[in-house]
């Protein structure tokens, strides 16, 4: 109560430098302080249901239901924690995701960054109608732009293969050896996420003064000297906030291998997250779903630490 | 004398410089061509298969790029009048006006709160909401899957307006405290001693004020509720109860045969409010998104 009070000096402004604001004011203002922050924590109150009933809660609850059974009566601590390292399909799930995360958040980064500079070399009057159509992929509901996708991979009548064939080459089996499907699902993943690089990139460019290019190209630099002493480092921390957050999204990804492959051939597209609705929900395995989707925890905290350090400044300008 | 000679230099620099900028530019078409390709292809072929007859689309032969036996709008018949797409239309519909409603509701009392009115751990909070964006659905799904059993909710699109907002009101949150933050203190002040309350404050100065970020967090709502892939395939399962993502992907499929035209035209007039919306507003969606990275 105090610090509110403290925060909110009568005498801040001049307007309130006013006589009147001496003994019997001030106490009535601290009543009506006291009651600001009651209906301040009012308002949050419907956030903080949401917040802890809908997220807290069933997190904790997933740590619980981990140890459980299948049938869910019997206690088994570890149990599905250690079954899962025993198989060597929760191996590759793990070297799968990670080869799926990486691969994608390397491709979408770099491709975002390359159409962001293109775009932004571009006159200004250009720049709308391009970054509009370049971030289209983004804006198609990602399950319903995936259809297109497997529909474009299908294997008697893909329209690549189509291409290809015209060409004089041989078809692709794009989702049906494992390799092909995995460098399919990732395809698509880039394809999808590498619009919101585009736009991250592009706002972030367009903070860099112009006068810094202007200097650096008279005294002679070249693009890739201006690019790597003047636009990366000053836009090295929107890099890493995006990398990261697009690592956390990516490494949770669900929709693109659920409907391309559900995880298929031979197990070798599976991420966490296909394996956990496998197991969880196709099997009716809830306890052991839950247990592989918790191994995605720790990577998570891990990006979700270091985006924190990038975005803590908000948090204390609140506090 | 040496007037001139510091003034030719100075003008080769320049003519050099603009041949650069003219090759640039020629370079930055040439390329953004190839990634437009890239980038539109899927939506190109997706349009051009609705547009087929199923013969067409099966026979192997003829260039599937193109449209070669004329322009058919059967498959969209086929779709609205053949299969249940019109119900989960309307169940998505219903779905996103509930969640978008909950999340702008919610979001905008919560972040006017923590934007302006400090209590004890105001400050957390703030912070806290942040974290729980990073964490995603397909951690939830399970164990939100036993709750919403629980609640006797499971296939019921009910259960879909409960916990979308999972996904929205974080985000919508954090955008709405950056709006909300770049509001001058002077003006609830003013507002404060011509004696307007909490509400009036908020209602008359504080989403008027940062009404471009109210665009852009009912954008975001709407955008993610309508796209939602996994609560769905959890959750529900049977026809009349399914959404519109979902629903395409999975029941428009029947038996054996894939009619990959009509899945296609699904498709399309599935993403198609999306795509209206962000091509109507797609700037206050963007200074939206990008506002929450680049201010931080």
């Amino acid at each position: 109560m105090v610090d509110v009070a403290r925060r909110y000096p009568l005498g801040g402004s001049d307007a309130f430098a006013a006589p009147a604001a001496a003994t019997r004011p001030r106490e009535s203002m601290r009543r009506f302080l006291r009651r600001r922050s009651t209906i301040a924590l009012l308002m949050c109150f419907p956030l903080i249901a949401i917040v802890v009933g809908l997220i807290i809660y069933p997190a904790f609850y997933s740590i619980y239901l981990s140890m459980l059974n299948k049938a869910q009566t019997r206690f088994i601590g570890l149990g599905n924690f250690e079954y899962l390292l025993r198989r060597d399909t929760f191996w590759m799930v793990v070297q799968q995701s990670a080869i799926f995360a990486l691969t994608a958040v390397f491709f979408k980064a770099l491709i975002g960054l390359v159409t962001a500079h293109l775009v932004n070399n571009l006159p200004s009057k250009g720049q709308r109608k391009w970054r509009g159509m370049l971030l289209v992929p983004w804006v198609i509901p990602l399950a319903l732009s995936t259809l297109g996708w497997w529909w474009l991979f299908d294997p008697t009548h893909s329209a690549f293969n189509w291409l290809i064939k015209g060409f004089g080459g041989n078809d692709i089996p794009w989702l049906s050896n494992p390799y092909w499907a995995r460098f399919s699902v990732i395809l698509v993943n880039v394809w999808y996420g590498a619009p919101f690089f585009l736009i991250m990139y592009l706002a972030a460019l367009k903070s860099v003064p112009e006068q810094l290019y202007e200097a650096a190209e008279i005294d002679g630099a070249n693009a890739w000297q201006r690019f790597v002493h003047i636009t990366l480092p000053m836009m090295l921390n929107i890099i890493a906030i995006t990398v990261l957050f697009s690592l956390i999204v990516t490494f949770a990804n669900f929709d693109i291998v659920q409907i391309m492959t559900a995880g298929g051939p031979r197990n070798m597209t599976h991420v966490f997250a296909t394996y956990a609705f496998l197991l969880g929900i196709r099997s009716g395995d809830l306890p052991l779903g839950a247990a592989v989707s918790l191994f995605m925890f720790p990577i998570l905290a891990i990006s979700a630490l270091f985006i924190l350090r990038g975005v803590r400044k908000r948090g204390r300008e609140i506090g | 004398m040496t007037a001139a000679i510091a003034k030719h230099p100075r003008l080769a620099v320049r003519a050099s410089l603009k041949r650069n900028r003219r090759w640039a530019l020629v370079t930055s078409y040439v390329f953004l061509i190839l990634f437009a390709i890239f980038f539109l292809t899927p939506p190109y072929y997706m349009i051009v298969t609705s547009l087929k007859t199923d013969a067409e689309v099966a026979h192997l032969a003829t260039n599937p790029w193109i449209i070669a036996n004329g322009i058919t709008f059967e498959q969209y018949r086929l779709l609205f009048q053949g299969t249940d797409f019109l119900i989960y239309f309307k169940n998505t519909i219903i779905v996103t006006l509930c969640v978008v409603a909950i999340t702008m509701v919610v979001s905008v009392l919560a972040a006017f709160s923590l934007s302006r009115m400090r209590f004890w751990g105001s400050g957390v909070l703030a912070t806290g909401i942040f974290l729980t964006y990073l964490i995603p659905d397909t951690l939830l799904f399970i164990p939100l899957f036993q709750i919403v059993r629980g609640l006797g909710l499971l296939n019921s699109y009910w259960s879909m307006v409960l916990v979308y907002p999972t996904l929205t009101v974080p985000f919508c949150t954090w955008i709405m405290i950056g709006y909300f933050q770049s509001i001058p203190k002077e003006l609830d002040e003013a507002a404060l001693i011509d004696g307007a309350g909490h509400m009036q404050m908020l209602l008359k100065i504080f989403i008027p004020v940062a009404l471009p970020g109210i665009i852009a967090a009912t954008i975001f709502a709407f955008t993610v509720s309508w796209a939602a892939f996994v609560y769905p395939i959890a959750f529900l399962f049977s026809a009349d109860q399914q959404v519109l993502t979902v629903g395409t992907v999975t029941s428009l499929i029947k038996a054996d045969v894939y009619k990959w035209g009509m899945l296609m035209a699904g498709a399309l007039v599935a993403a198609a409010p999306p795509l209206i919306v962000y091509a109507f507003l797609m700037d206050y969606y963007i200074a939206g998104l990008t506002a929450g990275a680049t201010k931080g």
